[in-house]
């Protein structure tokens, strides 16, 4: 084994160009996917038309609202360029120069006062298929977001108005006489002038005019908070089930070290165990010199060896930059190894179906990259069948389990170590002995 | 004088290809044997299984594979590693005793001490295959099993390779060797092995074979293509 090992060394030191794309390659595709992911989506260029007259404001209740505050909550949803015109704005998209235009009609404010009519703004858009649906969905958030703030206002506006109504005051209408009485004060007064009147059909009549004076004072109570339940029927409150929150930047940083962690430790021992082949040394070995079981193991240790030290030097690179808690690194050890033993044991699996190392690396790879993006795949963005695949995918090989493990160890999410570790070292055993009924057959 | 290696039954098949079928034989210590036949007759398998590369399906061999030295048709050596690095590894492997003395021993014995530290992959065909019998020899194996040796060596290589094969010979070693040319074997070897078909269809010395042709030939390769049939080619 040592002598194994010692040669398989050498012959790393030796294949520097090798060495370096099994080095700098996966760290490289890490980063790629962890700066992805650890970003959040960037706010889309579009040119803003704003058609109303500067000062417009929509008119609720005898309160009025600014135009310009739609054109703000639209400002802070996209990255925006006021255009002067909607032939400017047509040009802007065509030449591409923003990928979507806004244009707020001059009558947007005509419309919402009259309360009868829908406003509309108009989306102007090019490109492909897919373009159009990237811009089509990022437009609506923020749209969404600006028609949001909006209304909240004009709920705002409309709430006051009724409690003025509640209360008496300055409705501040044209028209409207100064100084009116509240209409919750109005039931208590009659009821005084009722106490004051003989039986008769007039106070009959009054207390009539009394229960439903009432009855209108409650009702517009309630119908302020009917307002805000219109507005926003649904808020969202969150609950998360089980461990704590990961922030998305650790989290970016799990799943980098996890992609380097796959890769070194399946190209290598894939490559390791196919070179044997290669070089038509493996008879020469397995005739006796070594077992079977023996050559698998080393490639393993040598494969999972590296990919453990070049993962643990970039999560100890990284932790420059973010955030991550040095006192669990005996965790991170712990799942640092479990997953490079896993992903080595399934390189040496694939290593033995192949013949040669080219074949061997471009298997492992095509094996690799796959799988690392199903595990990724968050539960509701396929539909069940498929998330069911590829849960069962996920499960038997181990890039899941490593990237559970590592965030665990990391992060102290769920589930925590111990699970994915077993998870790992049964996977090991389980592509250890894929890896010896290939090498028979090989042999 | 006992047998060096005793072979009963042999059988081996890949698939529906039956590659051995009941090979039989037994070599005194010291003798050199040639096994002779066409593409496809079995030699590359016989000499895998003596060196347990393989496993026959049936059959036994008298002597473990640890103690039978196997040079391989392909050179199997480490392009990366020096001649030396890729010597000692199987010194080391074939647990040897003293692995840098062996080492030592072989380059000079093959001749390849200027050539010690320079990777295998600079090398000529002719220098790895030498390297790639050298590496059979490391663990000095009382059995050899040597398939197409020569090949890839020039003539001056090729007569430094039977001289040295002849020395070991001389010394005690049982050397069993396929080849493409039966001249070779005319002429190095005590005894010849003719497969044809996975069977053994002739056991005996180069003038026997010779004699078996018809007689009427002097040289080796006549006799081979007259004793396999004469219509099926140039014997491999």
């Amino acid at each position: 084994m040592r002598s194994l090992l010692r040669k398989d060394l050498l012959i790393l030191r030796r294949s520097r160009l090798t060495v370096a794309l099994l080095v700098l390659y996966p760290v490289a595709i890490a980063l790629l996917i962890g700066f992805a992911i650890s970003r959040t989506p960037s706010r889309p260029h579009v040119a803003v038309v704003d058609e109303t007259a500067p000062g417009e404001t929509v008119e609720v209740g005898g309160r009025r609202v600014a135009v310009s505050s739609y054109v703000d909550g639209l400002f802070r949803g996209v990255d925006a360029t006021r255009v002067p015109t909607r032939a400017r704005a047509v040009q802007e998209v065509s030449s591409a120069k923003v990928i979507a235009a806004v244009v707020i009609p001059p009558d947007i404010a005509a419309k919402v006062s009259s309360a009868t009519v829908q406003a509309e703004v108009e989306v102007i858009y090019n490109g492909n298929a897919l373009e159009q649906s990237l811009v089509s969905s990022q437009l609506r958030s923020a749209l969404a977001e600006a028609n949001l703030g909006f209304s909240e206002q004009i709920q705002r506006a409309a709430a006051q108005a009724i409690e003025l109504l509640l209360r008496g005051g300055n409705l501040g209408v044209l028209g409207a006489p100064s100084n009116l009485i509240g209409l919750d004060r109005i039931p208590a007064l009659l009821q005084k002038e009722i106490a004051r009147m003989p039986p008769g059909p007039d106070r009959k009549a009054l207390q009539q005019v009394a229960r439903f004076a009432t009855f209108a004072a409650q009702n517009l109570n309630v119908s302020k908070r009917v307002l805000a339940t219109v507005g926003q029927p649904i808020k969202i409150r969150s609950t998360l089930l089980d461990g704590r929150r990961t922030p998305l930047d650790t989290f970016a940083v799990v799943v980098a070290v996890t992609v380097s962690l796959m890769f070194l430790g399946v190209l290598l021992a894939a490559g390791a165990i196919a070179l044997e082949r290669e070089e038509n040394a493996l008879a020469r070995l397995i005739r006796g010199l070594v077992s079977r079981e023996t050559l698998l193991l080393e490639k393993i240790l040598l494969s999972a060896g590296c990919a453990f030290l070049v993962a643990l030097a970039m999560l100890a690179g990284v932790g420059a930059f973010v955030s991550v808690d040095w006192a669990r690194i005996g965790q991170w050890l712990a799942a640092l190894a479990c997953g490079a033993v896993a992903f080595a044991a399934l390189g040496v699996a694939i290593g033995a179906l192949a013949r040669e190392v080219r074949a061997a690396s471009l298997l492992a790879f095509a094996v690799s990259l796959p799988l690392a993006f199903l595990a990724l795949v968050p539960a509701g963005a396929v539909g069940h069948g498929f998330y069911d695949a590829i849960g069962v995918i996920s499960f038997v090989f181990p890039f899941k389990a490593a990237l559970q493990a590592l965030d665990a160890a990391v992060n102290g999410a769920h589930p925590a170590l111990p699970g994915p570790a077993a998870h790992l070292l049964g996977l090991t055993v389980l592509f250890a002995v894929l890896a010896r009924v290939g090498l028979q057959r090989a042999s | 004088m006992s047998a060096a290696l005793r072979v009963e039954a042999l059988s081996k098949s890949y698939g529906g290809v039956q590659a051995l079928r009941e090979v039989s034989f037994e070599t005194e210590p010291g003798e050199l044997v040639a096994v002779l036949g066409p593409n496809g007759a079995g030699k590359t398998t016989l000499l895998s299984i003596l060196a347990g590369a393989q496993q026959a399906d049936s059959g036994h061999v008298s002597v473990p594979p640890r103690e039978v030295g196997w040079a391989p048709q392909q050179p199997a050596l480490y392009a990366r590693l020096t001649v030396a690095e890729n010597l000692e590894l199987f010194a080391r492997l074939e647990r040897v005793a003293d692995p840098s003395q062996a080492v030592a021993a072989m380059l000079a014995q093959t001749g390849l001490e200027a050539r010690a530290a320079e990777q295998l992959g600079r090398l000529s065909g002719g220098n790895r295959q030498r390297v790639n019998v050298a590496i059979a020899l490391i663990g000095d194996p009382p059995v050899l099993a040597l398939d197409e040796p020569s090949a890839s060596l020039d003539p001056a290589q090729r007569e430094r390779l039977w001289e040295f094969v002849a020395a070991l010979a001389r010394a005690g070693t049982t050397v069993i060797f396929s080849t493409h040319g039966p001249g070779e074997a005319q002429r190095h070897a005590d005894r010849v092995l003719v497969l044809d078909g996975g069977r053994v269809t002739f056991d005996g010395t180069p003038g026997g074979l010779i004699a078996r042709a018809g007689g009427g030939e002097d040289d080796l390769e006549r006799a081979l293509v007259s004793f396999l049939g004469g219509d099926r080619g140039a014997p491999a």
